[in-house]
């Protein structure tokens, strides 16, 4: 096949391409330039939107003896992600950015294009399996993106290749080591890419403004502290609430809920966290829609979060009630749905509650 | 493998490689008093005479350097540093709008950090800047004008100034003016004395020289502050141990090229015709940029609405035809032309074109190749799409 790879300049897109090349494809490595202003050089832990990262991505592309492009999706990305990143978090919901640049970037702008212009598929360094059509948990388990993944179709999977899911971490540096892939010592990336310094409240504030509020006790309704924008805040979260007041309890708080616009910033203590019920819209199959109600594994985090659970499916909508409750669900975040270590599809958070009482 | 990308380099010619290959045999530094330095110093000078001797220029005013960047900052730098310190009104940096990022992100660098006012010219649709706007930029301030940098001919769309013209207006108000020639040398008649120009930026790997090995002529009467300070080489304006193969190597290019010009120029022309009646009979609706005339005989800038010009690079790059965007890239990353821009042309036009460059080297087969694979690329280009620019 004619395969286009996309090269982050990170040490797994790397191996990925190789594996391509192995496999029998003629390969082509695109660069994806996502940043208007890209830095020089790389900083902290991000990994793929400075000029030496798409620099490191051709170095790759050279030792493989591969053709190699750099593609500029910078505004579409910013249209696409980071815009809806600022708005999501404005509406107070915690988006997954990754997981919208696969959506979005990767495997929609980069796919179409791509195949406008006569490529077959695209392979990316994701730790996900993809065997015929199935999308499945990387053997890796701690490295494992297939949550990132699990909005795609099947008409989107269906181009995708992901070489590296049989693989652990450690196995994809040492092969790029031994294939002379000068990023097989690369540090992995952690932080969101356009977020410079990994200071996401301070990036917000600087999109959105900052505009003081309370931070509210769910219990006594008291005013235990103030902040610079409910946007900065994710429920669940207990650290960086700089409460002034104790609780009237004496028990830590957490962030229950956003209230964007009364801009308000709802605590309490850990068990009103805890849900058993979450809701969710907008549901793709990754492979066919499953029946009206079936049990099945939800993960409700990027890492981590995982309960068994029974789903029902009513047209667009799709609820989970949990087995085992879980603290800190969070609007804007995928609901992904897994049988054993395959993906059945994914949904987007709307709100959660304890069938007792409503906390979001 | 075809390749039509002779402005960005072009082939080195094998008289200069045998001459290169030949002075890195030799030893001596040039600034040393014994013999190998002797011989050394012998080699530089000859290559100045020679390369003087090309270019319409006395050898004392040959500033060898390490290429057409160099060249081109420390001329703008160099002759700004040079006229505000004479006079410190003079401030003002005039250049066209289409000048190689050699001389725009030179004079950027000066007004952020040395207190230089930039005006940028504007240019016709051909991308020429007329005289008479450079005369009424001058008449304006005549007093805070430091210098003028305009280019001979254009990397990217091929136009041609009326350098002479242009001169002859910058010395009605006694400001000296730099031309960046690197495209011109070689290429078109080029007389440094005749042009009037007060500096001339030329380098060896666009006219079958070495890379890494430039001039800046310089007249003997124009004042210029050094860049590089050291051991007071090159008239005490470019200090650093004389590249004694690199100044071989290009003046042994360029003395071939110009002497070769209009044999060579003649048969790219020719070829160059035939390129663009090629395109334009498997994509009718081709649009030529630049000048009909006033051109560069090996540039065929060409815009395809409706694709991306990286798109298009791609596919001919797969088909074995290696050409340019013809833009500057940051890191690879395509750029819309500020020069198609600075000629009115529009973004989506502007992305959606490719420089073909012709050379010494370029054969019919060559230009069939780009004919027989530009109508699939184009046809494929389209059907992608634009993704490069906002969507809402
Ligand atoms: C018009 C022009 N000026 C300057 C340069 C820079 O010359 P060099 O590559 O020798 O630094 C180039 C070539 O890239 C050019 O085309």
């Amino acid at each position: 096949m004619k395969v286009l790879a996309a090269m982050s300049g990170g040490v797994d897109s790397a191996v990925a391409a190789a594996r391509a090349v192995d496999a029998g494809h003629d390969v082509t490595g695109v660069h994806l330039a996502l940043s208007q202003t890209p830095d020089a050089l790389r900083t902290g832990s991000r990994g793929c939107c400075t000029i030496e990262d798409a620099n490191d991505a051709r170095r790759s592309a050279d030792v493989l003896e591969i053709p190699f492009y750099i593609w500029d999706l910078a505004e579409r990305f910013r249209e696409d992600v980071v815009e809806d990143f600022v708005a999501e978090y404005a509406a107070g919901r915690t988006p997954n950015p990754c997981l919208r640049c696969n959506e979005k970037i990767k495997f929609a702008a980069v796919l179409d294009r791509a195949v406008a212009l006569g490529f077959d598929a695209v392979v990316t360094g994701h730790h996900a399996q993809l065997v015929d059509g199935q999308l499945r948990r990387s053997v890796d388990a701690a490295k494992d993106q297939s949550y990132v993944l699990a909005v795609l179709t099947p008409a989107q999977l269906s181009r995708a290749i992901f070489p590296l899911g049989d693989s652990t971490k450690e196995q994809v540096r040492a092969e790029a080591a031994e294939r002379g892939l000068a990023v097989a010592a690369k540090p992995d990336s952690h932080d969101i890419c356009f977020i410079g310094d990994g200071d996401t409240r301070g990036f917000l504030t600087r999109r959105l403004g900052a505009a003081g509020g309370e931070i509210v006790d769910a219990e006594s309704g008291a005013v235990l502290g103030e902040h610079q924008g409910s946007f900065g805040f994710t429920v669940g979260q207990r650290r960086g609430l700089n409460l002034t007041r104790p609780a009237p309890d004496g028990e830590p708080r957490y962030v229950l809920a956003i209230e964007p616009v009364a801009n308000r910033v709802v605590v309490g203590p850990g068990r009103l966290l805890e849900v058993d019920e979450v809701r969710a819209e907008r549901p793709v199959w990754t492979v066919a829609a499953p029946a009206a109600e079936f049990d099945c594994i939800v993960q409700l985090r990027a890492h981590g979060m995982l309960s068994p659970a029974t789903v029902a499916i009513d047209d667009d909508r799709v609820t989970a009630r949990l087995h085992t409750a879980q603290r800190g669900v969070a609007a804007g975040q995928a609901l992904v749905m897994y049988a054993g270590d395959a993906v059945i599809g994914s949904a987007t958070i709307t709100a959660a509650s304890a069938r007792s009482s409503v906390t979001v | 493998m075809s390749y039509l990308d002779h402005a960005a380099t072009t082939p080195v010619l094998p008289e200069a490689a045998a001459a290169v290959a030949g002075a890195l045999g030799a030893l001596g530094n040039p600034s040393s008093l014994h013999g190998s330095g002797r011989r050394a110093r012998r080699s530089i000078e000859e290559s100045r005479e020679q390369l003087a001797a090309t270019v319409g220029a006395r050898p004392s005013e040959v500033i060898f350097t390490a290429g057409g960047t160099e060249s081109d900052n420390l001329a703008v730098k160099g002759l700004y540093w040079a006229r505000r310190n004479a006079d410190a009104r003079r401030r003002r940096v005039i250049v066209s709008s289409v000048e190689h990022h050699a001389v725009l992100d030179a004079v950027q660098w000066l007004a952020q950090y040395q207190d230089a006012e930039v005006v940028q010219l504007p240019v016709d649709a051909y991308g020429q800047v007329r005289p008479e706007t450079l005369r009424a930029a001058l008449a304006e301030d005549p007093a805070s004008a430091a210098l003028v940098s305009i280019m001979w001919a254009n990397n990217e769309v091929g136009t041609i100034s009326p350098i002479a013209e242009l001169a002859a207006v910058a010395h009605e108000f006694d400001v000296p003016l730099h031309t960046d020639a690197v495209q011109a040398v070689g290429a078109l008649p080029v007389d440094f004395a005749a042009s009037g120009a007060d500096a001339l930026t030329l380098t060896g790997h666009k006219l079958g020289g070495p890379y890494g090995a430039g001039a800046l002529l310089l007249r003997r009467d124009v004042d210029c502050v050094p860049l590089l300070h050291g051991g007071g080489q090159e008239r005490d304006v470019r200090s650093g141990t004389l590249d004694v193969p690199g100044a071989v190597g290009l003046a042994t290019a360029a003395s071939i090229a110009v002497e070769r010009r209009g044999a060579v120029g003649a048969r790219i022309a020719e070829l160059r015709a035939a390129l663009v009646a090629g395109v334009r009979a498997a994509v009718p609706d081709v649009i030529v940029n630049g000048h009909p005339t006033e051109r560069l005989p090996g540039i065929a800038h060409l815009s395809f609405d409706g694709c991306e010009g990286d798109a298009l690079l791609m596919l001919l790059d797969a088909r074995g035809v290696e050409c340019s965007t013809g833009s500057a890239c940051a890191a690879g990353i395509a750029q819309p032309s500020h020069v198609l821009l600075a000629m009115g042309v529009e973004e989506a036009r502007a992305r959606a074109s490719l420089r073909f460059s012709l050379g010494h080297t370029s054969t019919a087969a060559d230009v069939a190749a780009v004919v027989e694979a530009i109508g699939p690329a184009v046809e494929r280009a389209r059907r992608a799409g634009i993704t490069s620019m906002a969507t809402r």
